[in-house]
């Protein structure tokens, strides 16, 4: 599938601000089951700061923004040509060893509720079907309904309220994961979806499970399945806040408005609507 | 129990002590008196205060002084320079071996979970290869003594060890108080120490750096318990004291703002926790550090000493192995030896340890400053209990280790002189080369008996001397 991505971010301040630091996590990884044909980012008056692979192959960049200036938009645009890979990492650099990942942070600490999601699997003999079975349970104990959670919401939390978007999921899947002992991160990248053939909110997370012999699997408990060409991942992290896209700091005073707005559409099929518009 | 008397041997006095001992003899108590009072006004103007966390109080307090100085005679030196640079040395291979290829887990030498599931591992930091390959560029290694040449290594502090200023304000007010002990011994000089310091900043400079290197101390500010420390090095290398908000990234560079305008910024000796570093990378609330720190020192940009994810090698679980680093890195045998300690999440040592709390030191994983530990000679039944009941919630937390016969060296004390406990802390430097100054910080515990010397537990500080041949 070939996807292209636009992705804008803006920031606007009510009191012009002095600068702005941000380290993104913004450029499609690289593994079998994508290719980047293009890609740019653009800092809205900023200053291309240093970029490095990190340990585990995100490609991180640094960007800064000298004020005073009262608005900054962060734009992506991009094609991406992905495949389906059964989920399944496959082709991916990188060099941190999975048993980092066991570690819990705020967002992922486990409570009675997620311990008791997480003993409601029985044993598998083979850890990929335990993954699945985690995945599936915490779909069923998590329904998807926008609005209820926040960027702060715990996983511990969303299980409680048994309700949440694909952030709470991800979070609970690590959770019960790493419960089992079995390695897990949170990715952050966009999906390509249409509800109704409208397109469907595009930033997209879902998790990583290690599961030895095979290496990390994404599980996408928020939509049961696992990613597939529709996916393009960007990077991974402990947990939502350590795999953001964007981390920011401005220098000011006042209040930030954030608006978002991404696309991501099926190259293909935009060529084919055309074709078809020129027809008619 | 049977304690190694630095000073006395039988009754005779030894060798390295022979003039201090004539000297002590001669001291009229109501000079000694004037002194002490003398000793305690110098500290208190040139303002060396210790804050103890948690403790309230006199936030100033003051470590106690003893003028009494501790002695080592050169050959007793030279070994342990030579066991503590070993450490050193094997510390930092440890380091880059475990953020890079990790053939010691991969050898099967030192258990992967240790590592990677510890705290104080930094999976941001893989990959990187700071200047020169040194993670930790100032090693506090704590020595205890408890024979004529039996030491040992109670803990190594690879991130920000503090006290080196103790270190040099207790030689400069010993000359200053008594210059006639400095005639009649020869003693080895420490105060070199800040431009080695400074050297040794310099020399692990980013590669992007291409002038001379501008160094900075970081604080995390005046609240900070060690913020005279901080001040008092920078002013003693010639350079700037910073806070976070003092420093600011802009492209691929760290500056320091000044009345002139940004000056680039090379190499950060940060007295600041990981964490706190870059709420970018790290704590996103964090407000000690600077935004994008770590985005510019991965690509090269800056120096920070220690390196971010220093701290896994001087974990009290990971510590267990660090003879086991010296014979894998440098295929040496140790020269200075650990302390035999039980981990409480084996079962084995758990079982042994819970049989012996009496006889035992059990201490917390990840504790520091001798706060939560057990002295089990020392303990009521009933702390011991308590303790005990502490250990069972949560067995991974703790280690245990034999209570060790610590040395004693003669300390003034009401009566006149009395042996208490010490032990020792040099400073390893690691750049270019790596440099010790003859001695370190001894610590006595100036409670009669007592065996532990943190200054949060009522520790006083000594001025240590190396005779020169």
């Amino acid at each position: 599938m070939k996807l292209r991505v636009t992705h804008q971010t803006v920031y606007r301040y009510d009191h012009p601000i002095r600068n702005i630091v941000q380290s993104l996590r913004l450029t499609p990884s690289v593994f079998e089951g994508q290719k980047t044909l293009e890609w740019n980012i653009e800092v809205t008056g900023g200053i291309r700061g240093p970029g490095f692979r990190d340990g585990a192959g995100d490609w991180i960049e640094g960007w800064t923004v000298r004020g005073p200036m009262e608005e900054v938009a962060v734009s992506i645009t991009g094609r991406v040509e992905t495949r389906d890979t059964a989920g399944v990492l496959r082709g991916h650099r990188e060099m941190i060893n999975p048993l980092a990942y066991l570690r819990d942070s705020d967002a992922t600490k486990a409570d009675k509720g997620l311990r008791a999601l997480a003993a409601s699997v029985s044993d598998h003999a083979d850890n990929l079907d335990l993954a699945h079975k985690l995945s599936a349970a915490v779909s069923e104990a998590i329904a998807y309904e926008p609005g209820v959670t926040e960027s702060q919401t715990t996983a511990a939390e969303a299980l409680k309220l048994g309700k949440g978007v694909c952030q709470d999921h991800t979070h609970a899947l690590m959770a019960v994961a790493r419960l089992r002992d079995l390695p897990a991160r949170y990715v952050s990248g966009y999906l390509h979806a249409t509800v109704d053939g409208e397109p469907h909110e595009a930033a997209h997370a879902w998790a990583e499970i290690h599961v030895e012999n095979i290496g990390w699997i994404g599980f996408d408990a928020a939509n049961r399945c696992c990613p597939d060409e529709r996916y393009v991942r960007l990077g991974s992290g402990l947990d939502a806040s350590d795999a953001a896209p964007i981390r920011g700091i401005a220098a000011g005073q006042g209040d930030e408005r954030l608006d978002v707005a991404v696309r991501v559409e099926d190259i293909d099929k935009l060529q084919s609507q055309s074709q078809s518009q020129t027809q008619s | 129990m049977e304690y190694y008397d630095e000073m006395y041997s039988g009754g005779q006095v030894r060798e390295p002590y022979a003039r201090l001992s004539e000297w002590v003899d001669t001291m009229p108590a109501d000079f000694r008196q004037m002194k002490q009072a003398e000793a305690e006004a110098l500290f208190r103007r040139i303002g060396i205060t210790f804050a103890v966390y948690g403790e309230g109080g006199d936030p100033d307090r003051l470590i106690p002084f003893d003028m009494m100085p501790r002695v080592f005679e050169q050959a007793e030196w030279r070994r342990l320079e030579r066991g503590i640079k070993q450490r050193a040395r094997a510390l930092n291979a440890f380091l880059r071996d475990v953020y890079g290829r990790a053939e010691i887990v991969r050898a099967g030498r030192i258990p992967a979970r240790l590592v990677y599931q510890n705290e104080a591992y930094e999976k941001a930091v893989v990959g990187v290869v700071p200047p020169r390959g040194v993670y930790s560029h100032i090693i506090g290694i704590d020595l205890v003594r408890t024979g004529k040449d039996e030491f040992f290594v109670l803990e190594d502090n690879c991130r920000t060890p503090s006290g080196v200023s103790y270190m040099l304000e207790n030689r400069e007010i010993m000359m200053r108080m008594f210059p006639q002990l400095f005639r009649q011994n020869r003693i080895e000089p420490v105060d070199q120490y800040p431009e080695l310091l400074r050297r040794t900043l310099e020399s692990v400079a980013p590669p992007k750096c291409s002038d001379r290197p501008t160094c900075v101390v970081l604080t995390p500010g005046h609240f900070n318990s060690a913020y005279y420390e901080h001040s008092f090095l920078a002013n003693l290398m010639g350079v700037e004291l910073v806070e976070g908000q003092d420093l600011f990234v802009d492209g691929e560079f760290v500056y320091m703002r000044t009345t002139q305008g940004p000056k680039r910024v090379d190499v950060i000796y940060r007295r600041i926790d990981d964490p706190y570093l870059d709420p970018l990378c790290f704590r996103p609330d964090s407000m000690l550090g600077i935004p994008g720190l770590m985005d510019v020192y991965r690509s090269g940009g800056v120096s920070i000493c220690s390196a971010p994810g220093a701290g896994v090698a001087d974990d009290k679980a990971i510590y267990t192995f660090v003879p086991e680093m010296v014979r894998f890195y440098l295929g040496e045998e140790p020269i200075l030896n650990n302390v035999h300690t039980w981990t409480l999440w084996k079962q084995d040592d758990y079982k042994y340890v819970m049989e012996h709390l009496p006889e035992l030191v059990v201490k917390e994983v990840h504790g520091s400053g001798g706060y939560g530990m057990l002295v089990g000679p020392k303990s009521t039944k009933e702390e011991i209990d308590a303790f005990r009941k502490k250990i069972e919630a949560n067995p991974s937390n703790y280690i245990a280790q034999p209570t060790l016969a610590l040395s004693t060296t003669p300390t003034f004390v009401e009566e006149g002189i009395a042996p208490r406990h010490v032990d020792l802390r040099p400073y390893c430097l690691c750049g270019d080369r790596i440099e010790l100054v003859p001695g370190g910080l001894t610590r006595v515990a100036l409670r009669e008996g007592s065996l532990v010397v943190n200054s949060s537990q009522g520790g006083g500080v000594k001025d240590t001397w190396v005779l020169s041949e």
